[in-house]
């Protein structure tokens, strides 16, 4: 599935992806307000497939899953940025989004069309048949991502009768 | 094989003689710590997905600060979830004494060298306990709960050493918010950050909390402070303190990540400008900025130790007309503990709002916010945009005793010009 990127700048803190006055109430609302202190437009405008692009330390900040959550529910394919905050890139896994980093971004604009192949660990930018090779995960977040999360996961280990009996 | 701090704990939590930085291990968790925002509401659901129960109830601690007082339908609602599930589920439970940070090594839960986890940022606060602890998110804490295991990346370690001794007006707070201006929100690079020298030796157990606790803010994993007869004498206080724990400190000679020098004798107390605890400086930068609103609260700003910095400044004073001073003590002890020794008074005599002890305004969940528009000095962690209220408010972060200062003067004020004034 392909999308269009939306692009954003370094340090977007989880304030931004999950904004506390909103906390108390469902994913459905707090989503409505993704991201709305920098760019008010994205949780109206992003669509299923779309592609999340940033600068160093995504998500930096608080432990709030929501953050990630948010972007899943919004339908976001997933997230590339330069680095990511560590919280915030294990719960995003957990949640099966895909958060990939790649050390170099530069070049790719705001509305482009891409395709993120999480597979692959690859970027492809429409325009040009330009292609940005994404850093890979470790075994274990490579599987717990195809698994779909860690429920999921777990959820295959116990029946498998490895961990804890179901 | 030399070893850091972080390296041994880790190691006797997976099982191991030893580990490397880099390796993919799988560590038992000594205690998990949850609260009422990502704790029962966030992870029932998922237990029950899955099936199963705790891994082992007198592991894991509950503490209720986020959604309290519960000021709002949705908030009481949450508390009154919170609380049925920790008599269900029989796990130990601080309902409203506090904020989850301050409460767990009150309570003597932390012990050197435990493997922990919490469910919030700022659980690296047990390093300041010779703990490795750490945040993390609902579903993973979900997972630890049902499996009393969780998979890390074995850090390398950031040794940050402050030589000689913190000045007169000078805190915890100021060297962190230097930290953050220095090496950025991302200079931990989620590694374990271990702090050491002459300055962190002589700081209370109080002080060290703000230290590993706003490890989250450099971005590292975990926030470490080799314990030591600081650490022993509290956790004989808090009824926490269970014998020998072995060689808790980083070997001479281990390989480091990182070692950053700095001279706590040279430092200034310091402010970080909106929107980023990253934005400090030196105080001088920004004083005279005016505020409105002058936030005492946190687990990095409340404490008894932050109160009675606080303290010393507003002795005697009042804060300046047109200035609201908020005071939310960190724990329902350290507040009984001022009142005892009449810091609360000296608050109360100055004009300020006494707040529930929970994490108030800081967390942005309650009643309580900031509204538009207002420019205010405040002693917690994190200065996000939005976070503590509007979008269009303002916060600017120092120590206690700089919030104090400002909410004398109505603009941002350096704590060391009231000392001198003190002192005269």
């Amino acid at each position: 599935m392909s999308g269009r990127i939306f692009l954003f700048g370094d340090d977007i803190d989880t304030d931004q992806l999950a904004p506390g006055q909103y906390m108390k109430g469902g994913l459905e609302e707090l989503a409505k307000h993704c991201l709305e202190g920098v760019r008010p437009e994205f949780a109206a405008q992003v669509r299923p497939g779309d592609i999340v692009v940033a600068g160093k330390n995504f998500g930096m900040g608080s432990s709030r899953e929501q953050a990630a959550e948010a972007l899943k529910h919004l339908g976001v394919a997933g997230v590339v940025a330069r680095s990511f905050a560590g919280i915030f890139h294990r719960n995003a896994i957990n949640l099966g989004l895909p958060v990939l980093a790649a050390a170099d971004l530069s070049g790719i604009s705001d509305g482009e069309e891409a395709e993120l192949d999480v597979g692959a660990g690859a970027l492809r930018l429409a325009a040009g048949g330009r292609r940005i090779v994404l850093e890979p995960l470790p075994d274990n977040l490579q599987r717990m991502l195809a698994d779909g999360g860690l429920v999921p996961h777990l959820k295959k280990r116990f029946a498998a009768g490895n961990g804890r009996p179901a | 094989m030399r070893a850091t701090l972080a390296q041994k704990i880790i190691a006797r939590a997976a099982g191991r003689q030893s580990v490397r930085p880099g390796e993919v291990v799988t560590a038992k968790v000594d205690l998990a710590m949850i609260h009422d925002s990502g704790g029962p509401r966030r992870v029932e659901p998922i237990l029950k997905e899955l099936g199963v129960g705790l891994f082992d109830a007198s592991k894991v601690v509950l503490i209720s600060d986020h959604f309290v007082p519960g000021d709002t339908d949705e908030g009481a609602r949450i508390l009154e979830l919170t609380r049925r599930w920790a008599s269900e589920r029989r796990v130990a439970f601080h309902d409203g004494e506090g904020i989850c940070h301050v409460v767990l090594p009150e309570r003597g839960h932390l012990k050197p060298g435990m493997f922990v986890v919490g469910g919030d940022s700022h659980s690296p606060t047990g390093g300041a306990f010779g703990c490795y602890m750490f945040g993390i998110g609902a579903t993973e804490m979900a997972g630890v709960l049902a499996t009393g295991e969780i998979w890390l990346k074995v850090p390398g370690t950031i040794l940050i050493e402050w030589r000689n001794r913190l000045g007169p007006g000078l805190t915890a707070k100021d060297i962190m918010l230097a930290l953050c201006g220095r090496l950025g929100m991302d200079g931990g690079k989620y590694q374990a950050v271990e702090y050491a020298g002459e300055a962190i030796a002589a700081l209370s157990m109080q002080e060290r909390m703000t230290l590993s606790n706003m490890a989250a803010e450099l971005g590292a994993q975990a926030g470490l402070i080799a314990p030591d007869e600081t650490t022993a004498a509290f956790l004989r206080a808090a009824g926490g303190e269970s014998g020998d724990h072995g060689p808790l400190f980083t070997d001479p000679g281990a390989e480091l990540l990182e070692h950053h020098v700095f001279d706590a004798a040279a430092l200034a107390p310091q402010v970080a400008a909106p929107h980023s605890p990253a934005n400090a400086a030196p105080v001088g930068e920004t004083a005279g900025t005016p505020i409105t609103v002058a936030y005492l609260g946190a687990c990095t700003g409340a404490k008894y130790v932050d109160l009675e910095g606080a303290a010393g400044i507003l002795r005697g004073r009042r804060i300046a007309p047109g200035v609201e001073l908020l005071v939310a003590p960190a724990s329902r002890r350290d507040q009984q503990r001022a009142t005892e020794d009449g810091i609360m008074k000296v608050f109360e005599d100055a004009g300020a709002r006494i707040l529930p002890n929970a994490c108030g305004i800081c967390a942005g969940y309650g009643v309580d916010r900031l509204g538009e528009d207002v420019s205010c000095i405040s002693s917690t962690a994190r200065n996000f945009k939005g976070r503590m209220g509007a979008a269009s408010s303002k916060v600017w972060l120092g120590s206690p005793l700089t919030v104090a200062a400002s909410a004398i003067a109505g603009r941002i004020a350096d704590p060391r010009d009231f000392l001198r004034e003190a002192n005269r």
